[in-house]
């Protein structure tokens, strides 16, 4: 029989979790000993410092070189850089200054995590919100807000997304929501009331800037403005869908296991840096205190205890694609992950 | 009315650390804190009730392991989203040897 899910947060599925006790369960965690998980959650802003003058420079530099070189093969290959600076690195950095782990001074936190907000287009209120919800109950039907591959899977919704297709025009619907005063309904599910003040202003802040951007280009008669500010979320977000898509796509749902419903990916240093080692997935949701730059650490602490990671991008697109693919006519299909012996998994997908 | 329990050694925690420590079925956390004074509070956040002696210690804040949520446990407030409601704090004795605390 097919078990038709219901996505939405306020819907059915939502209200059968939070009944049964799946939504804010206690989800399975390797023991590490104290001693030794306090040194991997210490704070740093050693490495957060050294990345983030390093892609601000080099959003500078090849923003400027696009500019310098336009209209041309290589302004293009510059902006093709940027793009994914602007439109993909935004989103890990959204990501980790939202957890408030990239940096030991929290002021520094907030100051990259209301940038990378901006470039990625996302509220920062209403995804700071959303985002614990996700740790809450990451991958619980009709309880997680940030499911990207949903079963059945919208497959041509997700490849459009690559460029920002739906995502962008999604963005600006929901800021001139937010600019008018209110919230959408999915939205107010997850952000209390106290806080909807800062995303109304947020949003008409953003609109205005928009608003200058286009302006600008009307009268430079030129794109070029757009080239560096909003458009680059769109042909530069093919890194981050890329990336992201690896963390859960085709795994189980409905668990309290990390083990069985993320995924740790081994990737290159520049794909590292430009997704702030998220590629080390499981550990993350496992350990939400832990800095990026310990990821590498704890995932050698704790390898024993987790699935064997895929061994590159590619392997785990090899992973899941087929499972997607299935999933569009047999959405209780996907992939059943082998623990190691020592350790019942938790939970039961459907 | 008071009603002091001893909760653990002076050395039994580091400074600038934190333990738990369960009494009647109510779990709390106990605190040595850099300058080496120690604070008492209830033992799970008051966002989603997870266990505060797993989280990092910094200074005089105590960061949640599940959502980074942070509170000062010399007074209980929350330092901002998700937490909405501050922690309850208990009054600690040093005595010797031993850190009490009163949950009267």
């Amino acid at each position: 029989m097919t078990v038709t899910r219901d996505y939405s947060l306020i819907g059915e599925d939502s209200r059968r979790a939070v009944e049964t006790g799946l939504s804010q369960a206690q989800w399975y965690r390797t023991d590490v000993p104290r001693k030794r998980m306090k040194e991997l959650m210490q704070r740093r802003n050693g490495p957060a410092i050294r990345d983030t003058l390093l892609w601000i420079g080099l959003l500078v530099l090849f923003g400027g070189l696009g500019v310098y070189l336009w209209f041309s093969v290589w302004s293009l290959l510059c902006f093709a850089v940027y793009g994914v600076l602007y439109g993909s690195a935004s989103d890990a950095r959204w990501h980790e200054c939202g957890h408030g782990t990239a940096f030991r001074t929290r002021w520094m936190n907030t100051v990259v995590y209301h940038l990378a907000c901006f470039m990625i287009m996302r509220d920062p209120t209403v995804w700071r919100w959303s985002h614990v919800r996700h740790h809450t109950d990451t991958i619980i039907v009709g309880r997680d807000p940030e499911i990207v591959a949903m079963r059945p899977p919208a497959l041509w919704h997700i490849a459009a997304n690559f460029f920002g297709i739906f995502d962008v025009p999604l963005a600006f619907k929901h800021m001139i929501i937010h600019a008018s005063g209110r919230l959408t309904a999915q939205e107010a599910a997850f952000v209390p009331d106290s806080e909807n003040r800062k995303t109304y202003w947020t949003a008409r802040a953003w609109l205005l800037i928009y608003a200058g951007v286009i302006a600008s280009c009307v009268w430079s008669g030129s794109i070029l403005p757009a080239m560096l500010v909003g458009l680059p979320r769109l042909y530069g977000a093919w890194h981050h869908l890329m990336t992201g898509l690896t963390q859960h796509s085709g795994l189980a749902d409905n668990v309290t296991d990390h083990r069985l419903n993320s995924r740790t990916v081994y990737m290159n240093p520049v794909t590292r840096f430009v997704y702030w080692n998220m590629n080390y997935h499981v550990e993350h949701h496992m350990f939400p205190m832990v800095p990026f730059h310990a990821l590498p650490r704890l995932h050698d602490e704790i390898k024993h205890d987790l699935p064997a990671p895929a061994a590159s991008i590619s392997a785990a697109f090899a992973e899941f694609m087929p499972v997607l693919l299935r999933q569009r006519k047999d959405p209780a299909y996907y992939i059943h992950r082998e623990l190691p012996d020592s350790v019942p998994a938790v939970g039961v997908s459907s | 009315m008071s009603k002091w329990v001893v909760v653990c050694g002076l050395d039994d925690i580091d400074r600038e650390d934190v333990v738990p420590f369960e009494h009647d079925g109510c779990l709390y956390a106990i605190f040595r804190s850099p300058d080496d004074r120690y604070y008492a509070t209830d033992g799970t956040c008051t966002h989603e009730r997870t266990m505060l002696a797993d989280g990092l210690v910094m200074d005089n804040i105590i960061e949640c392991p599940k959502h980074n949520g942070r509170f000062d446990y010399r007074t209980g407030e929350g330092k901002g989203a998700p937490i909405r409601v501050n922690l309850k704090t208990y009054p600690t004795r040093v005595d010797d040897s031993t850190v009490s605390i009163d949950i009267g």
